[in-house]
């Protein structure tokens, strides 16, 4: 390893460097399917099945569809819309009233309380209230998300606008900036970093709150499929749906984090040189 | 300043109670469906003296003790672990970035099959989600240590458990604190979502019976509030300590940030 | 065109300001002196409108300061934190232009003629924390230059560079200042500064501060380095700045 970087290594070398660092992956797997097979471990299939399972049940459909199954677009589909609805409005919800909030140390000192203790209601436990509220159908799944992710932006958009450098203020107001302009070049940029964070909370949250939603009170979706297959004591479909949902983290993540580079490259560099 | 703010928060919240309270007496939202105010305050107070719901706050209350305690017996050495053998750390990397993202809740119907008595699975359940901020906040401890306090302990002629012992432990504390926070607020998320799935004991089986019932959305609401009550206690409690007991460390990272 | 009157401005039971009387022709360029902690910010962010004084008023062209004067620009101490990390050095020098109703052509025009100003014509894409010092100041004061103030007030502007760079942006501020004209108020705490730049030397003394002296600097333009430093009447002028400054009796 010290040999390689020592000569800087081309782009060919680190890529195989990277695809080498791997190795364990393979290495796991393998063990898995060794162990399964050898102890036939009834809760516990080897993957090789899960993959074969994942493949059949979702993923071999015609090209029309893009491979996927009638099972996969009538359980993904409501699943995708309810998280996508439920994250974009918390996000703005949250994000919006955050930011008022951190602009204004009144309205903040009124409102602090119940934010506080809105924060820290389980999400989950308002599943049974929102089942009731809403009945079955997606507004129950959207009600739960929302109010899940809408508190750890909320509490980080506050903060974040709260704190904004006063010689930005200053500078906005010496240059009489329009509310705005100040709004949207200033104070939104500054407390982008802090917002962020908040953001990067919710994706994995929206997520779990998805899962809990539809696991409860739902009769379509990627959790009610897993219920399902719970109920028939279908193994490899359970294990299958939570590799689906591992993968659908790990694809929101990945993105999320590509996005939040892009946006705060800035953030990074003014750091590195500070 | 202070004694305005706490007057303000005051107001804020008697104002909200208020406010859901006229609306609910003027027709605005159905008291049938969304019960008054006083009607749930008081019912919230009446859990309190309820035997019965203290003992589901209990086991709920005790699978996120005895998950989170787990977890830590786990994670935590693991943490150190992997902290201090970088070789190791970067061989399972893969594994753990592969493994984190999997939603602690996605595993449920698995949990339920293997661990039997619901509570059992509820509490593996708590390790599993538990394991994750516990694992990264000790092994981003102990890489942070300053290795200038190892050198000088090692000058000295200690061995390298003495190192770990003296240097190594007291500065990641404060890092595994932070972590043992993080992990508690997940503790109650977990548990309720079992409860909810797979009934048994807890304030999550408590709410999905009084919400199957027709009317007793009041009781609904007084379980959530009392969940909510925990949580706040639960968070505020965490951080107390940990800004009590490792004072020196904020100043440090408020100092040199 | 600057007209303080009886400016007072205490922070709680602190007096920072102890009534201030001062008279700043158009086209003059002030520099105000004093000890460190002698409410010579406040006095600035009470002019510029960022704060509202105890007692007394201001006038800028016979007008009450009331919030930020339209004419007016600020170039502040820390370059770092009063421009933008998020925009681009032409973005940073063009966003005051937002107000003035210019479209967005004009505007980068402008931004880019003000950074040729400044000798920064090659910087206009990157981020000012790509640039030293020195250079994150010269786009604060191109950001300030491109607004056209009739009025620059400048809070210690080369108190956080090295010596070289401090002397290269001394003659900077002299140039723009025989291009545009504009009235300038510079506030510092180095003495030598205050006689090399300024054509009058205005001495406060400590808090609760009032004029303890007020001079004016007859030294020739242009002036350079080393040769005006070296004048009998700037060795003169220094000296009794300094001798205010220290609050010795002449």
């Amino acid at each position: 390893m010290t040999a390689v970087s020592a000569q800087r290594p081309g782009v060919a070398r680190r890529v195989a460097g990277r695809i080498l660092s791997l190795w364990i992956m393979p290495v796991a797997l393998v063990l898995w399917e060794v162990v399964t097979r050898w102890i036939q471990a009834v809760y516990f299939p080897p993957p090789s099945t899960v993959l074969v399972r994942l493949h059949e049940l979702w993923f071999s459909g015609s090209w029309r569809t893009f491979f996927l199954t009638d099972d996969a677009i009538g359980n993904f589909l409501p699943s995708f819309t309810r998280l996508a609805i439920g994250w974009v409005l918390g996000c703005a919800v949250g994000v919006g009233v955050g930011v008022a909030l951190g602009r204004s140390t009144r309205l903040s000192a009124y409102v602090d309380p119940l934010v506080h203790f809105g924060r820290s209601i389980p999400p989950p436990t308002l599943v049974p209230v929102f089942l009731v509220l809403f009945q079955f159908g997606g507004s129950m799944q959207v009600a739960t998300i929302v109010f899940g992710v809408v508190w750890p932006i909320m509490i980080n958009a506050i903060e974040g606008a709260r704190y904004v450098d006063r010689q930005y203020l200053d500078t906005a107001q010496v240059f009489s900036l329009s509310r705005l302009d100040r709004l949207r070049r200033v104070i939104l940029p500054a407390a982008a970093p802090k917002i962020f964070a908040g953001l990067r909370i919710s994706v994995s949250l929206s997520l779990i709150l998805m899962i809990i939603s539809e696991l409860v009170g739902s009769t379509d979706g990627i959790g009610h499929r897993m219920l399902q297959a719970q109920g028939l004591f279908d193994i490899p479909t359970t294990w299958a749906a939570i590799v689906l949902l591992g993968l659908m983290g790990f694809l929101l993540n990945t993105t999320f984090l590509l996005v939040e580079r892009r946006i705060l490259a800035w953030h990074r560099g003014a750091r590195r040189t500070d | 300043m202070t004694v305005r703010k706490v007057l303000r928060g005051a107001i804020g919240v008697a104002g909200f109670l208020l406010v859901a309270e006229a609306a609910g007496r003027l027709g605005l939202i159905d008291p049938t469906i969304l019960p008054l105010t006083s009607t749930v305050l008081g019912r919230t107070i009446g859990l309190a003296a309820d035997g019965d719901f203290l003992s589901e706050v209990g086991a709920t209350l005790l699978a996120c003790f005895a998950g989170l305690l787990i977890a830590i017996v786990l994670a935590v050495p693991a943490g150190v672990a992997l902290g201090t053998l970088p070789k190791v750390e970067r061989a399972t990397r893969p594994l753990l970035e592969f493994l984190r993202p999997i939603p602690s809740l996605a595993l449920i119907p698995l949990a339920l099959f293997v661990f039997i008595p619901t509570h059992n699975a509820k509490i593996a359940l708590i390790v599993y989600a538990c394991t994750w901020p516990l694992l990264i906040n000790t092994m981003y401890g102990v890489r942070d240590v300053d290795p200038l306090a190892k050198e000088t302990l090692r000058s000295f002629g200690f061995g390298s458990l003495a190192v770990l012992w003296r240097v190594t432990m007291p500065s990641t504390a404060p890092f595994i604190a932070t972590g043992i926070r993080l992990a508690a607020s997940v503790t109650l998320i977990v548990a309720v979502s079992v409860e909810l799935v797979a009934g048994g004991e807890g304030i999550g089986a408590f709410l999905t019976h009084m919400s199957t019932g027709a009317g007793n959305m009041d009781f609904v609401l007084a379980g959530t509030i009392w969940a909510g009550a925990i949580g706040l206690v639960a968070n505020f409690l965490l951080t107390g300590a940990e800004r009590r007991l490792f004072r020196w460390h904020q100043e440090r990272v408020g100092g040199t940030s | 065109m600057l007209e303080i009157n009886h400016l007072r401005h205490s922070y709680g039971s602190h007096e920072v300001l102890g009534g201030i009387d001062l008279k700043v022709d158009e086209g003059q360029l002030l520099c105000i002196v004093g000890p460190s902690g002698c409410g010579k910010s406040t006095l600035l962010r009470s002019i510029a409108g960022l704060l509202k004084p105890t007692q007394g008023e201001i006038l800028i062209n016979g007008v009450p300061v009331a919030g930020t004067p339209d004419n007016l620009a600020v170039v502040f101490q820390d370059y770092s934190r009063s421009l933008f990390p998020w925009m681009s050095v032409a973005d940073n020098v063009a966003l005051p232009l937002r107000r003035k109703g210019m479209s967005g052509a004009r505007r980068r025009t402008s931004a880019l003629e003000a950074l040729e100003q400044v000798g920064l014509e090659g910087a206009a894409a990157k981020y000012p924390w790509q640039l030293s010092g020195g250079m994150q100041q010269r786009v604060a004061i191109a950001r300030a230059l491109a607004y056209r103030p009739a009025f620059m007030l400048m809070d210690e502007p080369f108190g956080s560079v090295d010596a070289q760079t401090r002397e290269d942006l001394e003659d900077l501020v002299l140039q723009v200042r025989g291009v545009h004209g504009m009235t300038i108020v510079l506030i510092t705490h180095d003495i030598d500064e205050s006689v090399y730049v300024g054509d009058r030397v205005v001495v406060l003394s400590k808090a609760p501060s009032r004029i303890v002296g007020d001079l004016s600097v007859g030294l020739p333009y242009p002036r350079d380095q080393i040769a005006t430093r070296q004048l009998p009447e700037f060795v003169r002028l220094r000296a009794d700045v300094g001798r205010l400054v220290r609050g010795v009796p002449g």
